[in-house]
């Protein structure tokens, strides 16, 4: 059994709050200054222009890509024979965002309880964790900062098993096609296909953690990768919506195995401001 | 793009009308920042027929809520919000003179009908490019509702900060007409 300190944990979330808020991921800055090039409409080009200085100037002055940074999600893969010592896990996690989002000048966008008591909580806690378990004594921690713009967007279906590939594909596009501008295009959108609701869910979270250009390793789902993409470009949502070519920088699409009755979807939308940040203790 | 308008706060109905859908524009003046819960507490406010914290005529609301100020600056990343969300409060708030709104996606018809009625333009700002706007703010003030935090009511001392027309006060609304050039079946 391989022993970790939670005060580590902690450490490691506080910087992964920084990477994520200040720094685009390399894959992400490439696929918006290639839609920029790619964009014909006049106002698309000067939006994702406006994009590519904001990741510039985030990085070099050490501030908030977006003011909106987001829920805490995190995907945590973690090994079976990892000890967790010295504090319990989610403490940890958690004492990490609050110090990340404090000590960082993030906005701290979370409020106690959602119908009754819309307090801000004031330190961005409490973080939402999903959890993997793996073998072995590994431990890989992901924080996708969610903003609620993008959030507010995504949507699920429980299709029928006949409404098939042509079902899934019309709801991924009428769903960017309703998100329109409030979603802050050109951005990911993430599918999870199959599960159940819930599962289907994560998928669709799991997905915006892919690199852009990646694509599903089984040709078909690769395939209705680059198709709704096409379609979705075909829309002339455009940069913020405003009107253009680049309406989406990818589709990323999850899949597992599901009820005989069962097709669930579920779409994440995404802003442009694709945000996601790992470490591996 | 098209050439850019200057635009100075306060607003008047002259400015305003010679706006449309798609324009470029760059506001420099006061501004003042407002979203969710402080949209709630102004209606709230009106409702109890009391007097509003700012005086609104003329005014530009920003629908913002920015990310805290690093010592030294007068904010942080400060981009727009989601507009939508204000579409109940807004009427109310143009009722009360308010010209101009900042924020970002698309309006609903109560809203579009209540920016002719009022002669009042919605622009939006650029979703996202959170730092880079920021660099249009000289200085910020919470003037109202302080325990609100990121969504408190700020004033703001704006230089150049670039927008686009969406919705003008002859019903021209670029989240409706602005994709149909590059729309392809």
């Amino acid at each position: 059994m391989r022993e970790i300190k939670a005060s580590v944990i902690a450490d490691a979330v506080e910087k992964l709050c920084l990477d994520a808020g200040y720094y685009l991921p390399e894959d992400v800055k490439q696929a918006l200054a290639e839609g920029r090039d790619r964009e014909v409409s006049p106002t698309g080009q000067y939006v994702l222009q406006q994009c590519c200085e904001n990741y510039e100037v985030a990085a070099a002055e050490q501030m908030p890509l977006c003011q909106d940074t987001g829920t805490a999600l995190f995907i945590i893969e973690m090994g079976q024979e990892l000890v967790i010592t010295g504090g319990g896990f989610e403490d940890a996690i958690n004492e990490g965002v609050a110090r990340g989002y404090i000590n960082g000048y993030l906005r701290k966008s979370m409020v106690a309880e959602p119908i009754f008591d819309r307090t801000n909580t004031k330190d961005n806690t409490p973080a939402v964790i999903h959890y993997e378990i793996k073998p072995g004594d590994g431990l890989k921690i992901t924080l996708l900062p969610k903003g609620g713009g993008a959030e507010n967007c995504s949507a699920v279906k429980m299709l029928r098993p006949a409404d098939g590939l042509q079902g899934v594909m019309d709801f991924v596009v009428e769903t960017v096609k309703n998100a329109g501008g409030k979603c802050c295009p050109p951005g990911v959108v993430g599918v999870g296909v199959g599960g159940t609701s819930d599962y289907a869910a994560y998928l669709s979270k799991k997905a915006l953690n892919r690199k852009i250009g990646e694509h599903n390793p089984n040709p078909n789902y690769a395939k209705m990768e680059e198709d709704l993409l096409e379609r979705i470009n075909n829309l002339g949502i455009g940069p913020q919506g405003l009107g253009g070519v680049v309406s989406a920088l990818a589709v990323n699409v999850e899949y597992f195995p599901c009820h005989i009755a069962s097709l669930p979807v579920f779409v994440t939308m995404n802003c442009h401001s694709q945000r996601h940040s790992s470490v591996e203790l | 793009m098209a050439d850019i308008i200057k635009l100075q706060t306060p607003l008047k109905d002259e400015d305003v009308m010679k706006l449309h859908a798609g324009d470029v524009v760059s506001i420099s003046g006061i501004i003042y920042t407002g979203r969710d819960a402080a949209h709630k507490r102004l209606v709230e406010c009106l409702e109890r027929g009391e007097k509003l914290p700012v005086e609104l005529a003329g005014q530009i609301i920003y629908y913002v809520g920015p990310s805290p100020a690093k010592p030294g600056q007068p904010i942080g990343s400060c981009g727009p919000t989601s507009s939508y969300r204000m579409d109940p409060y807004t009427p109310a708030m143009l009722e009360q003179g308010m010209k101009g709104i900042i924020g970002k996606g698309p309006r609903n018809a109560d809203v579009m009908a209540a920016l002719k009625k009022h002669k009042a333009v919605y622009m939006a700002a650029i979703g996202g490019a959170a730092a880079v706007i920021a660099k249009a703010v000289k200085t910020c003030e919470v003037i109202a509702y302080e325990d609100l935090g990121p969504e408190a009511i700020h004033k703001l001392e704006v230089e150049d900060l670039i927008c686009f027309v969406a919705c003008d006060a002859s019903g021209g609304n670029i989240y409706e007409t602005g994709k149909l050039p590059y729309i392809k079946d």
